[in-house]
C-alpha cells in the first residue's frame, strides 16, 4: 500500500518537474525570441500557470486526501473563493516580504510581484491544493511530527526547498560577474524553481528511504 | 573584467597643454573637465567590446590628422580582450608626424583564459611599443627586449612633453628615447641632463618622505645618499670639464657613459629600497597573527561552553593561564635583555598570548569532558548564518554590499528562527485531544504578537536602508539624501520640516525612555540619577535642538548675531558633553534607581504591597508596583512569629540592572547622535527601536534562563553591523565623517587625540550602542516577566498567592543565585567575544590571503583596519557594559546591607 503510495507520489512529482522544463522549452518553438533570460517574465507567467493547471489536475485526479463528507455545489463554490483569495494574499504577502528583504520598492515592481506570484504557485497553491483554505491544518502540517500522510511530508519538503531556494537565489546578486540571469529577479526566481524541482524529487526518495522511521498518526 | 586597464597612447599632464582623449568613459570620472577634447564611451557593459573602440577608430585619425593636440590618449577597451590593439596601431603609423611619439601600452597582462588580477607572471607582465619616426636607437636595436618598469613611463612622458616629473615618482627615465638625432656625444649629454634632473627628483622625494615617515631603514637611505651626491659631484666636474672642453670625445664618452651608469645605479637602487619596504609581508608573523585569532575564538567558545560546568573552572582554566603567560613574557623580556637586543613588544606579546592559550587549552583537555555531536548540530543554524557572514568577506564583491548583506542575513536569521521556534511546537500550547479546539485561540495571541514584533523588526531593517553612504564601486548609487547637513538643503521649508521632525523624534525618544522607566517603577525616587532622568534629558535634547538650528542656519546672513551664532555653535555641544558626562558620573556614583518605602516603623497591618497598597497611591504613582520583598526568610520567620509586621516596599528593584543599562544607552546615543548630522538621527531611534524589538522576540523565544543562546547574541551582531552602515558609514577612508571632530570645536585642536576620539565615536556609533547595551539580552526575559504572569489572577488558596508574588521578582531572581549571575555574564560576554572574533578572522584571513588581489587597497585592506578597529572598540564597550552592570550589583548589595542594618 505505501510503496504504491510512493510511487504515485514520485510520478505526480516527476510530471511537475517535467511540466517546468516544458515551459522554459516549449514556448520558444512558436515564439521567436523566446528565452527564460531574456523574456523572463513570460517565462514566470508560463510557468506559474502551467505548475498551478498541472497541481490542479493532479489534485483532482488524485485526491490524495479525500474527503468523506459531502458538500454541497455552493459550498464548493465558497471554498474555490476562499482558496482564490487566499493565494492573491499569499502573493501580496510574499511581496512584502520580498521587498522586506530588500528588493526594491517602486522599481520592477511586475517583476517583483511575478516572482511571488511563482513563490505562491510553489508553495501556497501546494497546501490550497493539499489541505484547502484550512489555516489550521497549515500549521499542523507544517510543524514537527504534523505531517499525517507521505503527501503532506511531500508538501514540507518542497515548500521548504523552494523557499531555501529562493533565498540561497540571492547570494549571487551583488557578485560582478555581469551574468544575464544576475538581474532582479531572475536568479531568485531560477533558485526558488531549482529548489521545488530538486526538492520534488528528493520527497518520495526520502520517504522511501525513511519509511521505517515514518509514522503517520491518522487523524 | 575591470573596465579601465589598458592605457593607451600618451599619459596626460595638462598644463597648457592640449590633453584630447577618447575612449572608456570612467575617465570622466576620474579627471572631470580635464581635457582639452574628449570623446567619451561607456564601456560597463565588458561583453561590448565594440563600442568603445569603434567609437575610438571613428574618431581617431582625424583628430590626430587635424594636429589640435599635444597629447592624445586613446583607451580601447577590446585590447584587454582581443589583441588587436597593434591593427590599430600599424594604420596610425601613416598619420603621424616626424615628432611624434607612439606608445602602446597595456598596464597588464592575462593569463590564458583572458582573465587577470593575480601575480602570475603572464598577468603582472604586459607587452610595451614605442614607434617614432626618428630613430631611437643610435644601434641595431637589442636583440632580448629589455624589461621596463611600468614606473618608468611617467617621468619618461613628463620629461618629453616637458612638464616636471610627479612629486612622489621613483621610476627612471628610459633613456633611449632622450637620444635625439645628433651624435652620440650630444645624445649621452642629453640623456645625461635628463637623469640628472630624475636624480635630483627621487631624492627629494626621499628625503621629504624620510622625514615624515620612518619605515624606509636609516642606513639604506644613507647609502642611497652617499650614491646620489657622489654622483651629483662628479656630474658637475664634468659639466665644467664639458664646457672648458679639456675633454676630447673618446674620453668624454666614456666619462659620460660611466656617470649616467652611477645614476642609473642611484635609481635603481632608490627603487629597490622602496619597494622593499613598501610592499613587504611577513607571512610567518600573519599566519602567526590568523592562528593567535583563530586560537582565541576557540578559547571563547570552550570557555563559553565550560563557564557553567564548575567551580574550579576559574582558577585552574582562567587563572593558571594568565600566569603562564606572564611568566612567558617575563622571560622573554629578561632573554631580550641579556642579549642585548631591541625588544620587539609584539612579538613578546604574542608570544605571553601564546603560551596563555597553550596553558587554558591544557587544562581543558585534561580535565573537562568533550561536547557530543548533537550538541553541536543544535547550533548549526545560528552558526551558519554566521558562517555566511563570515564568508562574505572573501569576495570582494560581498564586502562592498556589505551594507546590504548584514541586514539580509538578519532577516534570515530572525524569520529561520520564528520557524524553528514554530516546527518544534514551541509556539503552541501543548497538545491534547481537547485542546485541538480550545488551543487555537491561545495559540493565535502568542503567534500573533510574535508575528508583529518580527514584521517590525523586517519594516526597521528596510527602512535602515535609506541611510546608505555610497561606495565608489557601485556607479549607479545615489548616497542617502539624509546624509547631508540640514544646512545644506536649500528648500527652507523641506529645511524646518526635516529640523522639526528631527527634534520631535528625539523628544520622543526622551518620552519613551522616560516612560519605560516609569513603567517599572525606577523613576519614583528621589536620586540624583532619578532627578538627572528627569530633569536633564529634556534639558539635553533642548541644547541639541538649539544646536541643530544654530548649526543648521549657520551660512544664512545673520548680521550681528554672526558673533552670537559662532559662540552658539561651540556652546550648545559642549553643554551636551558636559551634561552628558554628569549624567554617566552619577550614573557610576550612585547607579541605584531604586524607590524604597519603608513601613517598619508603623505599626500598620501587613502591607505585602501587591495586594494591599491602596489603589489611590498606584494612581498617584503610575506604576505597577514592583515587590521583592528584602531578607525574605528572616521577614517570613518575624510574621510567623506576628511581632513585627512591617515590610520594604521597593519600587523599581526588578528592573535596577537594566535600567542603569536604558539611561547608559540614552546618554550615549545623545552624544553620537550630536556627532553625526541631523537627519542620521532617525537612523538612531531604528536603532533604538531594532534593539528594543529584537530583545522582545528573544524574550519571546528564549528557553533557558541564566543562558543567552547564540541567535540572541548573533543577531545582536548582526544588527551591530547593519546600523554601522546605516548611520552613514562605509569601511572607507572617503565615507568617514571628518566633521564630526568639530562638533563643539571651531576648527582648533590642540590635540590630536581628541578628534580621533570623536571621529572614532561617530565611526563605531553602532558598535559602541550595541556592545553597551549586550547584557541586555540576559536582562530582558526577566524584565519581561511580568506581563505574563500577570493575566492570571486566580486568588483562591494562599499557595498561588505566594507564587504570584515571587514571580514578580524580575531581575532580583539574578540576585537569588548570584554565582549563576556572574557565570552568565561572562558566558554572554564570551558568546560576543567569539562572534566579533569569529568575523575579525574572517576578515584578517581575506587580507592576508588576498593581498595580492587587485582590490586589496580598495576593499580588502579598508575593510580589515575598520573591523580591526571596530572589534577594540565593540571589546572595550562591551566591558564597559558588563563592568556597569557588576557596579549596579554592588550599588544593590550595599543598599540591601544598609536595609538591613536599619
Amino acid at each position: 500500500m505505501k510503496e504504491a503510495e510512493v510511487r504515485r507520489l514520485l510520478a505526480a512529482n516527476l510530471l511537475c518537474v517535467f511540466s517546468i522544463i516544458l515551459s522554459a522549452v516549449v514556448p520558444a518553438s512558436f515564439w521567436d525570441g523566446f528565452t527564460v533570460f531574456g523574456t523572463h517574465l513570460a517565462w514566470l507567467c508560463i510557468c506559474s500557470v502551467c505548475v498551478s493547471t498541472l497541481n490542479i489536475i493532479l489534485h483532482l485526479v488524485l485526491k490524495p486526501n479525500l474527503s468523506p463528507k459531502r458538500s454541497s455545489f455552493a459550498h464548493k463554490i465558497s471554498r474555490f473563493l476562499k482558496c482564490c483569495i487566499y493565494f492573491f494574499m499569499s502573493c501580496i504577502l510574499f511581496h512584502a516580504i520580498i521587498v522586506l528583504y530588500g528588493a526594491p520598492l517602486i522599481e520592477s515592481v511586475t517583476e517583483t510581484f511575478l516572482f511571488a506570484v511563482l513563490l505562491s504557485t510553489f508553495t501556497t497553491l501546494q497546501c490550497l491544493c493539499m489541505l484547502g483554505p484550512n489555516i489550521q491544518a497549515w500549521i499542523r502540517v507544517f510543524s514537527k511530527n504534523g505531517a499525517t500522510s507521505i503527501w503532506e511530508s511531500s508538501l514540507q519538503i518542497t515548500t521548504m526547498c523552494s523557499i531555501l531556494g529562493a533565498w540561497f537565489g540571492a547570494f549571487p546578486i551583488p557578485l560582478d560577474w555581469d551574468r544575464p540571469w544576475q538581474v532582479w529577479p531572475i536568479s531568485c526566481s531560477l533558485g526558488a524553481t531549482f529548489g521545488y524541482m530538486a526538492g520534488l524529487i528528493i520527497a518520495p526518495l526520502w520517504i522511501h528511504w525513511n519509511r521505517k522511521q515514518l509514522t503517520y498518526k491518522s487523524r | 573584467k575591470h573596465g579601465g586597464c589598458a592605457r593607451g597612447r600618451q599619459d596626460k599632464q595638462s598644463e597648457g597643454r592640449r590633453v584630447v582623449f577618447m575612449g572608456d568613459d570612467t575617465w570622466e570620472g576620474l579627471f572631470p573637465k580635464k581635457f582639452f577634447r574628449s570623446y567619451f564611451f561607456p564601456s560597463f557593459n565588458v561583453k561590448d567590446l565594440h563600442t568603445v573602440d569603434d567609437g575610438i577608430l571613428q574618431h581617431l585619425y582625424p583628430t590626430v590628422d587635424s594636429g589640435e593636440w599635444d597629447v592624445l590618449i586613446a583607451h580601447f577597451l577590446g585590447v584587454d580582450h582581443l589583441r588587436w590593439g597593434g591593427v590599430a596601431s600599424w594604420s596610425l603609423v601613416d598619420h603621424l608626424g616626424n615628432d611624434t611619439l607612439l606608445l602602446v601600452a597595456g598596464d597588464h597582462g592575462m593569463t590564458e583564459t583572458g582573465d587577470h588580477g593575480g601575480d602570475s607572471e603572464k598577468e603582472v607582465n604586459a607587452a610595451l611599443f614605442v614607434y617614432s619616426k626618428t630613430p631611437l636607437f643610435g644601434t641595431s636595436p637589442p636583440e632580448e627586449p629589455e624589461a621596463v618598469p611600468q614606473v618608468n613611463l611617467v617621468p619618461t612622458v613628463a620629461l618629453l612633453l616637458g612638464v616636471p616629473i610627479p612629486y612622489s615618482n621613483i621610476g627612471e627615465v628610459m633613456a633611449e628615447l632622450f637620444s635625439g638625432d645628433g651624435d652620440a656625444v650630444s645624445a649621452a649629454l642629453q640623456q645625461l641632463s635628463v637623469y640628472h634632473i630624475n636624480a635630483k627628483q627621487v631624492d627629494r622625494f626621499l628625503h621629504s618622505y624620510s622625514l615624515v615617515a620612518q619605515d624606509l631603514p636609516a642606513e639604506q637611505l644613507q647609502h642611497l645618499q652617499e650614491l646620489f651626491s657622489g654622483a651629483m659631484e662628479e656630474h658637475t666636474q664634468l659639466l665644467a670639464q664639458v664646457q672648458g672642453e679639456t675633454l676630447v670625445p673618446p674620453a668624454l664618452e666614456s666619462r659620460l657613459g660611466s656617470l649616467i651608469s652611477r645614476f642609473q645605479l642611484y635609481l635603481r637602487e632608490a627603487r629597490a629600497v622602496c619597494t622593499q619596504s613598501w610592499a613587504r609581508f611577513h607571512p610567518l608573523r600573519m599566519v602567526g597573527g590568523c592562528t593567535l585569532i583563530a586560537a582565541s575564538c576557540l578559547l571563547c567558545y570552550v570557555a563559553s561552553e565550560l563557564a557553567a560546568s564548575s567551580g574550579s573552572f576559574y582558577r585552574s582554566c582562567l587563572l593558571y593561564p594568565l600566569l603562564w603567560g606572564l611568566v612567558v613574557a617575563v622571560l622573554l623580556g629578561l632573554a631580550h635583555a641579556f642579549t642585548q637586543e631591541g625588544l620587539d613588544l609584539l612579538l613578546v606579546l604574542s608570544w605571553a598570548a601564546a603560551a596563555s592559550q597553550l596553558g587554558f587549552f591544557w587544562h581543558w583537555w585534561g580535565q573537562y569532558p568533550k561536547r557530543r555531536l548533537r550538541a553541536c548540530l543544535r547550533l548549526a543554524f545560528p552558526m551558519g548564518i554566521l558562517l555566511f557572514r563570515c564568508g562574505a568577506m572573501f569576495s570582494d564583491s560581498f564586502v562592498v554590499a556589505e551594507a546590504r548583506v548584514a541586514p539580509f542575513l538578519l532577516a534570515s536569521l530572525v524569520m529561520l528562527l520564528v520557524g524553528k521556534l514554530h516546527w518544534d511546537g514551541r509556539l503552541t500550547v501543548p497538545e491534547g485531544p481537547k485542546q485541538q479546539l480550545l488551543g487555537f485561540s491561545s495559540y493565535r495571541r502568542e503567534i500573533w504578537y510574535l508575528l508583529c514584533l518580527v514584521a517590525m523588526l523586517l519594516v526597521c531593517v528596510r527602512l535602515s536602508g535609506f541611510f546608505h553612504q555610497c561606495r565608489e564601486e557601485i556607479p549607479q548609487c545615489r548616497p542617502s539624501l539624509f546624509l547631508s547637513p540640514l544646512a545644506s538643503l536649500r528648500n527652507t521649508r523641506a529645511k524646518n520640516l526635516f529640523y522639526l521632525l528631527c527634534v520631535a523624534l528625539l523628544a520622543g525618544l526622551v518620552y519613551a525612555v522616560r516612560s519605560w522607566l516609569r513603567h517599572y517603577g525606577n523613576l519614583n525616587s528621589s536620586d540624583p540619577l532619578v532627578l538627572f532622568v528627569r530633569w536633564c534629558f529634556p534639558l539635553v535634547v533642548l541644547c541639541i535642538a538649539c544646536y541643530w538650528a544654530v548649526a543648521s542656519s549657520a551660512d544664512d546672513s545673520l548680521g550681528k548675531l554672526q558673533e552670537l551664532v559662532q559662540v552658539a555653535v561651540v556652546a550648545f555641544p559642549w553643554a551636551v558633553y558636559g551634561l552628558a558626562s554628569v549624567g554617566l558620573l552619577l550614573l557610576l556614583c550612585n547607579p541605584m534607581t531604586v524607590f524604597a518605602k519603608d513601613t517598619r516603623e508603623s505599626a500598620g497591618s501587613i502591607v505585602t504591597p501587591y495586594l494591599g497598597v491602596p489603589s489611590s497611591e498606584v494612581d498617584f504613582l503610575h506604576v505597577i508596583p514592583q515587590i521583592y520583598k528584602r531578607m525574605q526568610e528572616s521577614q517570613k520567620s518575624r510574621l510567623e512569629r506576628g511581632s513585627c509586621k512591617a515590610t520594604v516596599a521597593a519600587y523599581g528593584l526588578g528592573s535596577v540592572y537594566s535600567a542603569a543599562l536604558v539611561i547608559a544607552l540614552t546618554l550615549l546615543g545623545f552624544l553620537l547622535m550630536l556627532l553625526h548630522s541631523e537627519r542620521l538621527s532617525l537612523a538612531f531611534l531604528l536603532l533604538f527601536l531594532e534593539a528594543f524589538v529584537l530583545l522582545h522576540i528573544h524574550t519571546r523565544a528564549k528557553g533557558l534562563p541564566f543562558s543567552v543562546p547564540w541567535y540572541a547574541v548573533i543577531s545582536w551582531l548582526l544588527a551591530a553591523s547593519q546600523f554601522f552602515y546605516s548611520t552613514g558609514h562605509q569601511p572607507i577612508f572617503p565615507a568617514i565623517h571628518w566633521n564630526a571632530a568639530f562638533v563643539g570645536f571651531h576648527l582648533d585642536h590642540s590635540t590630536n587625540l581628541l578628534p580621533a576620539v570623536l571621529v572614532g565615536a561617530n565611526t563605531f556609533a553602532s558598535h559602541i550602542l550595541f556592545a553597551v547595551g549586550c547584557p541586555l539580552l540576559l536582562l530582558w526575559p526577566f524584565v519581561c516577566e511580568m506581563p505574563s504572569s500577570q493575566k492570571k489572577k486566580p486568588k483562591k488558596e494562599p499557595q498561588e498567592e505566594l507564587q504570584e508574588v515571587e514571580e514578580h521578582m524580575m531581575e532580583m531572581r539574578l540576585r537569588e543565585s548570584p554565582e549563576k549571575f556572574s557565570t552568565a555574564l561572562l558566558q554572554l560576554g564570551l558568546k560576543y567575544l567569539f562572534v566579533l572574533g569569529t568575523q575579525l578572522l574572517a576578515c584578517v584571513c581575506a587580507a592576508m590571503i588576498l593581498r595580492r588581489h587587485l582590490m586589496v587597497w580598495k576593499v580588502f585592506a579598508p575593510k580589515f583596519l575598520f573591523e580591526s578597529l571596530g572589534f577594540m572598540v565593540s571589546s572595550i564597550c562591551l566591558l564597559l557594559g558588563i563592568s556597569l552592570v557588576m557596579r549596579v550589583d554592588c550599588a544593590v548589595s550595599t543598599w540591601f546591607s544598609q536595609l538591613q542594618l536599619r
